[in-house]
């Protein structure tokens, strides 16, 4: 990742994103949307991680209904090893539930949980990053000190503290995650707006008596929007790390299951039953990373000289 | 210079009275009596401790004056009581604020030392297997939970081939002598400091990478290669210098994040620090430590960021704190 913007830009470093992306991308660009789409699909590793994803979806929503078992239900004998039972495929866990139920069903939670924190996440960031790059002066100040107040607070802590004083609900924990993940796509927003607000294209849209808002959303925004997708798909890999360690501390939703939970469930029995942790961290894992792959081939597609950086 | 960084300095304790403020909001957000939440659940019985800490804070006095009072406590280092250990929140987190940093302090180290390595010796050979290997590693790595992989990490290490040990920060009998508590301690710290730096190694690896290919194409490199310089010296004298800066520039940002992570890899290994020390306070419903922790926590990563802006001038003197504080 280049640092195309100068030292100065610590925005990109956020989350490895590159400002500027998609910069020739503007009006009268030639279709730059289908060139995009045609250098992401034939990224082999950006098609892979598409793959990945609508299994985990498919996994997710149809999952519960192709593989009727409750993953609360207690099926076997405790901690059976995987390919033992019929009835419990990977395995039963310390109290003798179907590792497998448990892990078709505990995406639901993290999924859910991790694309209400990620639209969060957008909501603020945007609003906060769009005002302070497009008016600068005092409001950009003093939005950048609040900005740079969220991203001292660890962010895990913070919310630790958050579901432990309030009730852990899915609600109260996508807040939770919302509330210290914003930063990141604030910053970008706003050296994205810095980066456009005094193009020709925009001072144009002035010159004719556009308004602000107008401005804002029809002509500085969509400009603005490759980056911002990339990150947004990394959010949603991040969102999914973060409520699994919550879960995984047992700060998350007790009624429901979910890949974190069940890790830190059987943390006390990892050493003689690798199977009721190892499979619900590898969902995890392969959903993240899907995001992951995903994300990167969104960055390549858009800004086709730093493939491979 | 120095009133750069003075500024640089008083932007930092600004930042530390915004979050005395926010650990006060907290306080008052919360459904209940401020007084219950400040001595935790199992303080809560106690109607006589309820009734001193409702005078020690002014609860019943305006809201300003609480604030005043509460930031006055904390800012003289009384971050209240554990009605649970009957200790001071301030004796109990200093007690575990060691173990904490030993594990951020040597995951940090490994990470950027071997991750710049790795980095630069892929930049040098961007079609190698190995820089192909480093990308697919920094992907792995941004990916696992960081609570899993130090799982997976035992029941490699300790299970399958014993060769460490996996809870806490000492055995039940280790020998006398400072020499024999030091090997103790490493023994303990290299599964948790492996587990934490691993993700930060695939992400500075990457890093490093991109702006090491970035630098080497430049202008100064090309003049240092065409005056006969030797390549080893044009890379590691010249380039790397510059190469570092972006991921110097991500230490300060993701410290908050690497304090995360060690709180997850402390509760996996029972490490004696904070992050044991939080979760505990949790499940004991010990809010004023649960506070004092999310407190220290947030000056340890305003510190690091302090630390990093001026570690920027040492690596580069033409950037400016002021530069950098208005980026």
């Amino acid at each position: 990742m280049p640092d195309a913007a100068g030292l100065g830009d610590v925005a990109a470093a956020d989350m490895g994103v590159t400002p500027g992306l998609g910069a020739g991308g503007g009006p009268g660009a030639a279709r730059p949307g289908r060139e995009t789409f045609r250098l992401f699909v034939r990224n082999k590793a950006a098609v892979v991680g598409v793959l990945m994803l609508a299994g985990v979806v498919f996994m997710t929503v149809a999952g519960p209904s192709l593989y009727d078992q409750d993953p609360k239900d207690i099926v076997a004998r405790p901690l059976i090893g995987p390919g033992e039972l019929t009835e419990a495929r990977l395995g039963t866990d310390y109290l003798g539930r179907d590792v497998l139920a448990g892990v078709i069903n505990g995406g639901g939670t993290s999924l859910t949980v991790a694309a209400m924190a990620a639209a969060m996440v957008l909501v603020i960031g945007i609003g906060i990053g769009a005002v302070a790059g497009y008016y600068g002066g005092w409001a950009d100040s003093a939005l950048m000190r609040f900005t740079e107040f969220f991203q001292v607070l660890p962010a895990l802590l913070f919310a630790m503290v958050v579901v432990a004083l309030f009730e852990p609900s899915m609600w109260t924990i996508a807040f939770a995650i919302g509330v210290v993940a914003w930063p990141g796509i604030a910053r970008i927003t706003r050296a994205e707006f810095l980066r456009l607000k005094n193009l020709e294209f925009v001072r144009a849209a002035r010159a004719v008596g556009a308004t602000d808002w107008r401005i804002i959303r029809k002509v500085v925004f969509p400009n603005a929007l490759p980056p911002l997708i990339v990150s947004a798909t990394l959010i949603m890999g991040t969102a999914i790390l973060f409520e699994a360690g919550l879960a995984f501390l047992g700060l998350g939703d007790p009624n429901t299951t979910s890949w974190g939970l069940m890790i830190g469930l059987n943390r006390g029995n990892f050493l003689t039953a690798w199977w009721s942790v190892t499979f619900p961290g590898l969902a995890i894992f392969f959903t993240v990373l899907s995001f992951s792959l995903i994300g990167d081939g969104l960055q390549d597609a858009y800004n086709p000289k730093l493939r491979g950086r | 210079m120095l009133r750069s960084i003075t500024a640089r300095i008083a932007q930092a304790l600004g930042l530390i009275l915004a979050v005395m403020c926010l650990n006060f909001l907290l306080i008052h957000l919360t459904p209940g009596d401020p007084a219950t939440v400040i001595v935790g659940e199992s303080g809560a019985g106690d109607p006589e401790l309820l009734e001193e800490i409702r005078a020690q804070y002014g609860l019943d006095r305006p809201f300003v004056v609480q604030l005043v009072t509460y930031v006055g406590r904390v800012a003289t280092g009384d971050l209240g009581d554990s009605y649970f250990f009957n200790q001071s929140v301030t004796s109990l987190i200093s007690a575990r604020l060691w173990p904490t940093v030993l594990l951020v302090g040597t995951a940090l180290t490994f990470a950027v030392a071997a991750g710049t390595m790795v980095g630069v010796a892929t930049a040098r050979r961007p079609e190698s297997p190995l820089s192909h290997g480093a990308t697919v590693l920094a992907l792995v790595g941004f990916s696992m939970p960081v609570f899993w992989t130090g799982i997976m990490l035992v029941i490699l290490f300790a299970s399958t081939w014993k060769l460490l040990p996996v809870q806490g920060w000492h055995d039940v009998s280790y020998g006398e002598g400072v020499l024999a508590n030091v090997l103790d301690v490493g023994e303990h710290l290299v599964l948790p400091a492996l587990t934490l730096g691993l993700i930060y190694l695939a992400q500075y690896s990457r890093l490093s990478r991109a702006s090491m290919l970035e630098v080497l194409e430049s202008d100064y490199v090309r003049t240092a290669r065409a005056k006969g310089l030797g390549e080893r010296r044009v890379v590691y004298k010249h380039a790397l210098r510059n190469a570092v800066i972006p991921v110097v520039t991500v230490i300060g940002l993701q410290f908050g994040a690497l304090l995360s992570g060690a709180l997850l890899v402390e509760t996996v290994f029972n490490w004696p620090g904070l992050g044991r020390l939080a979760f505990d306070s949790i499940l004991r419903r010990d809010t004023s430590v649960l506070l004092g922790v999310l407190m220290v926590s947030s000056v340890m990563v305003i510190v690091a960021n302090l630390l990093t802006d001026l570690l920027y001038t040492i690596i580069d003197p033409r950037i400016r704190l002021r530069e950098r504080s208005n980026a």
